[in-house]
């Protein structure tokens, strides 16, 4: 395939990554809004006027999940920064969620950017002068290399064979289907659009696998998004310090201390959590802190994972059981603190469902029984998936949106089988569904069906 | 020699009048520029020196595609084949391909009696040496008995003949094909001018005597009996009725066994051969090689023509020694007998490497200056006669000062043969194949017409008639599509028996005639026999068929062209310096230097230039555009 990318709808965070509350996610290109459209509900964006904003949902299209509460600019070419459709969705901040709605627009179309890209369509549709020039040429140069050679570097060892693999698996097929047109009198077995199928669904189930190794994959890269909740003085903010080795947050005994949500990272047995020590929930009259409040149930709602915390030594009280009714859909560890003062309740009291493992009994104070935080969470995502060195992984939102557009590519081979189309039409989704397995691991090697013919096969004129 | 000055003066002088040849010429004398057609001998025009067949998958598309331009391939078939059969028919409509067997004389004579008949056209026997070139335009050619002839614009469709050496086993001489003979001089010139050239080699098989083949042993190959053509033109009442059959047989284990005997005087082992030859046309020493673990080959043997007992022994291609050649025949079944009547032979020749061409097939170095064919590292009589209808179209087109016709990858396979060829260059002879072109969904055999009549009839190439039949035909597929997609099919009893036959669901509400369509095992006939339609001939229908059926399929093949074409859209301009442009890799700055691409759609083809390299380039373009602006 030659290199046409120039006008592709290309997308990428244009934020930088986990700071501040709000993260954007912008899209640019003649497709903008159309693929924009297909992720979100609550709003079709096609028929929305130009430079306005919106508010809706990123939706997986496949799953009909919700991944995020949004906000949506759609802003029409010509007046917008490169002069093509543009689209700004923004996010809930949170790696985690961002990548889910970036991974989601890949999946759907969009190519993610290469550095100064956005700047780059800016300059070349005529809106930045030639001053400006030369810096985009430099950005180009110095990173759209780097960025390739990082993207590839990126592939972890194993994905890299295992996408390999697929793909001189699917090559094998595209070189019979393809001996059999150019060669029709050629003396080898003719491919059946079954054999098609077949191949087409072995690939798809491998496909999968390695989705579902996704989200294993962006955790051990990006982190968890993790909230620490519970009322004021639970010991939140010692758990953080706990986890994070680090006195960052204030700690007193002085409820309501932590005003601002403080992120923070940390690495519990290998697992990266991105911090959040929310301000303390509770019914409260200060504005100020009010603020804070909502600002923690905020960025509750768009938690990977919440870590609630109880206090044994206080009786559980209308507060502890609002926070496990707002939590009770999300992935959370109900953690008890202050193991060691004296129990106020006994633990069967928790609301428990049937979703939540086991409690972990700690002190934080004393940093005991923090090991057994680090395995419920290993149990809580990482559930039937090995870890380990030798398995492929996924890792970032380009593979995992490439391997959806894969995914669908196999998808419409299937339904082009099942609608009776002839060979020949079916070939065109699986040669796309091997061509974008070779974005994933760089290879866009020219003529390499032809290679594959002529090497398979032994023909005549 | 002495030279003279030939009195007549040319417009268009094509030299070499093979399959490139005799489609350069005749296009620029249609096109009303006084043309003169040179060529080694008169008796070789049009001469089929390999296989007697033309078409099948890719080849065939461009046959049409010729004939759409107004081309003379697809007549010249259509009146002297001996067989016909369509192939691929199992498969879609994209890949369906004609092919026919020639009576290789006759197609040699009607070709040669037209040439002589074209009105602007002058055919002559003589062998160019040089050419006349005069601040680096070309203006004419010299040939061996010293003649002068001057031309606004020259074609070279030389051919093998270029320095051709013929090999079988030890022996080497010089010649062209099938022992005429070569062109050493030109070459020879062509290096002075500074054109890179490089060897190719390829190979024919031996001919036998029909009388001494024992076809019993044969599996029959015969024609089909629905009519078929190449040309839009040919009626199909005149399909031929009175085929003769090709026929296989295999090669075996003492076949195998003779050949890696004698492979230290396989000249393709040996070292003797230098050339490059293909991969896909491989000799039968060299498949022995490369393929051990195949316990047999397939041959074809195709006849040479009506008249004559001679067949090609086809997939047999070898240059072994003569002696060596009989013996291996002679291990196959039903050629146990077989007398031979002409060796087989490799040959090697010279090319000029194609990226030293525009995509007018103009070259770089010398303006006015074409070459087609062979010469530019194909191999095949329709890639040949593909390249010299555009060679002689825009020779004519230079003469009249007007833009050139560049065919683009989605309009034609001719297309995508010429870029491929000059983007790329090639390191072996190059075939096409449906798998080059990547919109081959669109590039079919059955809407060459529909592609490319249009240019061909502003061009001149195509009758008034012809075009308004073409009219007519196109504005019955849209409306009959458009009708289909308005008109409802009603659940009745009727309809559901017809579903029940094909075992599928009855109809519960009504639905478009066009989506009714879609569904796999209905066609068209269905169709006009619940609703009725208008009375339409059958190619309308199979477009119309085609159309609905597989809308999906070419949309997506539509959106993908959309996008080269905005590519195609961004020009780079003729005299950038590729060395101001700072920050290109070295290996695209190289490449880009040595194509010279006229567009950012070439230059996204060229291997070895990464988007990155296009970023600065589109950049380096636009803030020229800017500065010029400023000015």
């Amino acid at each position: 395939m030659p290199n046409i990318t120039e006008f592709d709808t290309i997308a990428a965070i244009s934020t930088p990554v986990g700071e501040g509350a709000i993260s954007i996610v912008r899209l640019s290109g003649s497709e903008a809004i159309t693929i924009a459209n297909q992720v979100t509900s609550g709003v079709d964006l096609t028929q929305v006027a130009s430079h306005t904003i919106n508010y809706g949902h990123v939706m997986d299209p496949k799953s009909q999940q919700v991944l995020d509460e949004v906000m949506i600019s759609v802003m029409r070419a010509p007046k917008t920064f490169t002069r093509e459709d543009v689209v700004e969705i923004n996010t809930h901040g949170g790696i985690m969620a961002t990548n889910l709605v970036l991974q989601t627009l890949i999946g759907q179309g969009a190519r993610l950017a290469e550095p100064g890209e956005f700047t780059k369509r800016a300059f070349l549709n005529g809106r930045i002068d030639l001053t400006q020039a030369e810096s985009v040429m430099d950005l180009i140069r110095a990173k759209t290399d780097k960025a390739m050679h990082q993207a590839v570097q990126q592939l972890d060892g194993s994905l890299q064979h295992l996408i390999k693999h697929l793909r001189q698996e699917i090559m094998d097929v595209l070189g019979q289907v393809e001996v059999n047109i150019d060669y029709p009198e050629y003396d080898t077995d003719e491919i059946t659009t079954q054999m098609l199928l077949e191949k087409a669904q072995a690939v798809s189930q491998q496909i999968e696998q390695l989705l579902q190794t996704a989200q294993a994959g962006q955790i051990m890269n990006s982190g968890l998004k993790t909230a620490i909740i519970g009322k004021p003085n639970v010991g939140k903010s010692s758990l953080l310090n706990v986890l994070a080795q680090k006195q960052r947050a204030i700690v007193t005994d002085i409820a309501g201390t932590t005003r601002d949500v403080i992120e923070q990272t940390a690495n519990v047995a290998g697992i990266p959590l991105q911090l959040i020590d929310t301000a303390g929930i509770h019914e409260t009259t200060d504005q100020i802190e009010q603020l804070g409040v909502d600002r923690s149930l905020q960025s509750l709602q768009t938690a990977d994972l919440i870590l609630l915390v109880v206090d044994s030594s206080r009786p559980l009280d209308a507060t502890d059981q609002r926070l496990f009714q707002l939590t009770q859909e999300q992935k959370r560890l109900v953690i008890v603190n202050k193991q060691d003062l004296a129990p106020a309740w006994d633990s069967a009291a928790l609301p428990l469902t049937a979703d939540d493992l086991t409690p972990v009994i700690i002190s934080a104070t004393q940093k005991s029984g923090i090991d057994q935080i680090a395995a419920q969470i290993k149990q809580l995502f990482f559930q039937g998936i090995e870890t380990s060195q030798t398995t492929a992984v996924v890792t970032n939102a380009r593979q995992v949106g490439l391997l959806q557009q894969a995914q669908q590519s196999l998808a419409d081979v299937m339904s082009g089988i099942q609608a009776q189309m002839p060979i020949d039409l079916v070939q065109i989704d699986m040669t796309n569904c091997w061509n974008t397995l070779g974005e994933i691991t760089g290879e866009t090697a020219p003529d390499e069906l032809i290679t594959q013919l002529f090497s398979q096969f032994c023909l005549g004129k | 020699m002495q030279e003279y000055d030939a009195p007549e003066k040319y417009d268009v002088i094509v030299v070499g009048a093979g399959h490139a040849g005799c489609e350069a010429a005749l296009a620029a004398a249609r096109m009303g520029e006084k043309t003169l057609l040179l060529t080694i001998n008169l008796d070789m025009v049009a001469f089929m020196p390999c296989n007697p067949s033309i078409g099948g998958p890719a080849k065939g598309i461009v046959v049409r595609e010729i004939d759409a331009l107004g081309g003379q391939m697809g007549k010249n078939i259509d009146a002297t084949y001996i067989q016909m059969r369509m192939l691929n028919t199992g498969k879609g409509p994209a890949v369906r391909a004609l092919r026919a067997q020639a009576d290789k004389n006759a197609y040699h004579r009607l070709m040669k009696a037209t040439l002589e008949q074209e009105p602007n056209l002058t055919l002559r026997q003589g062998l160019v040496e040089r050419l006349i070139v005069h601040n680096k335009v070309c203006q004419g050619v010299v040939t061996n008995t010293g003649a002068r002839y001057r031309a606004q614009a020259v074609v070279l469709t030389a051919g093998t003949s270029s320095r051709g050496k013929i090999i079988i086993g030890e022996l080497m001489y010089s010649s062209g094909p099938n022992n005429s003979l070569p062109s050493i001089k030109l070459s020879e010139d062509l290096e002075k001018h500074g054109f890179q050239l490089q060897r190719f080699k390829t190979g024919t098989p031996p001919r036998v005597a029909k009388n001494t083949v024992d076809f019993s042993k044969m599996e029959e190959q015969p024609g089909d009996t629905t009519p078929h053509a190449f040309s839009y033109e040919t009626l199909p009442q005149s399909y031929l009725k009175d085929q003769i059959s090709c026929w296989m047989t295999y090669t075996n284990a003492h076949t195998h066994q003779i050949i890696r005997d004698n492979l230290d005087r396989a000249p393709m082992f040996s070292g003797v051969i230098q050339g490059v030859g293909p991969r896909y046309c491989p000799s039968i020493e060299d498949k022995i090689v490369r393929f051990a673990d195949k316990p047999r080959h397939q041959i074809f043997m195709e006849p040479e023509g009506r008249d004559t007992e001679e067949y090609y022994v086809g997939d047999f291609s070898t240059s072994m020694p003569e002696e060596v050649q009989q013996q291996m025949l002679h291990s196959v079944a039903g050629l146990e007998h077989a007398q031979m009547m002409r060796p087989g032979y490799a040959i090697e020749y010279d090319i000029v490497e194609p990226w030293q061409l525009k995509q007018t097939l103009e070259t770089k170095l010398i303006a006015h200056l074409y070459t087609a064919g062979q010469m530019n590292g194909t191999s095949g009589y329709e890639e040949a006669a593909g390249q010299g209808i555009i060679a002689g179209i825009n020779a004519a087109l230079q003469v009249k000062q007007q833009a050139p016709l560049i065919l683009k990858r989605n309009e034609a396979y001719i297309g995508v043969m010429i870029d491929d060829l000059v983007t790329k260059g090639t390191t072996e002879p190059y075939r096409l194949l449906t798998s080059r072109a990547e919109y081959r969904l669109v590039l079919r055999h059955d809407n060459a017409d529909l592609r490319l009549t249009e240019y061909g009839h502003q061009l001149g190439l195509i009758s008034a008639q012809r075009y308004q039949q073409f009219q007519h035909k196109a504005q019955q597929i849209s409306q009959e599509i458009d009708r289909l997609q308005k008109v409802r099919i009603k659940p009745s009893a009727q309809v559901n028996e017809l579903l029940a036959q094909y075992q599928m669901a009855p109809l519960q509400d009504g639905v478009l005639a066009s989506d009714f369509l879609k569904r796999p095992q209905i066609h068209y006939s269905d169709i006009q026999d619940l609703i009725g339609g208008p009375e339409l001939p059958l190619p309308v229908i199979e477009q119309v068929e085609i159309s609905i059926k597989y809308a999906g399929y070419i949309k997506k093949q539509e959106a993908q062209i959309a996008h080269l074409k905005k590519l195609e859209a961004k020009k780079i301009p003729a005299n950038l310096d590729y060395d101001d442009v700072q920050g290109l890799a070295t290996e695209a700055l190289q490449k880009l230097k040595k194509i010279n691409p006229t567009t950012i759609a070439q230059a996204s083809r060229i291997s070895g230039v990464n988007p990155a390299d296009l970023s600065i380039l589109m950049i380096y373009i636009q803030r020229g555009r800017i500065a010029k602006r400023a000015e």
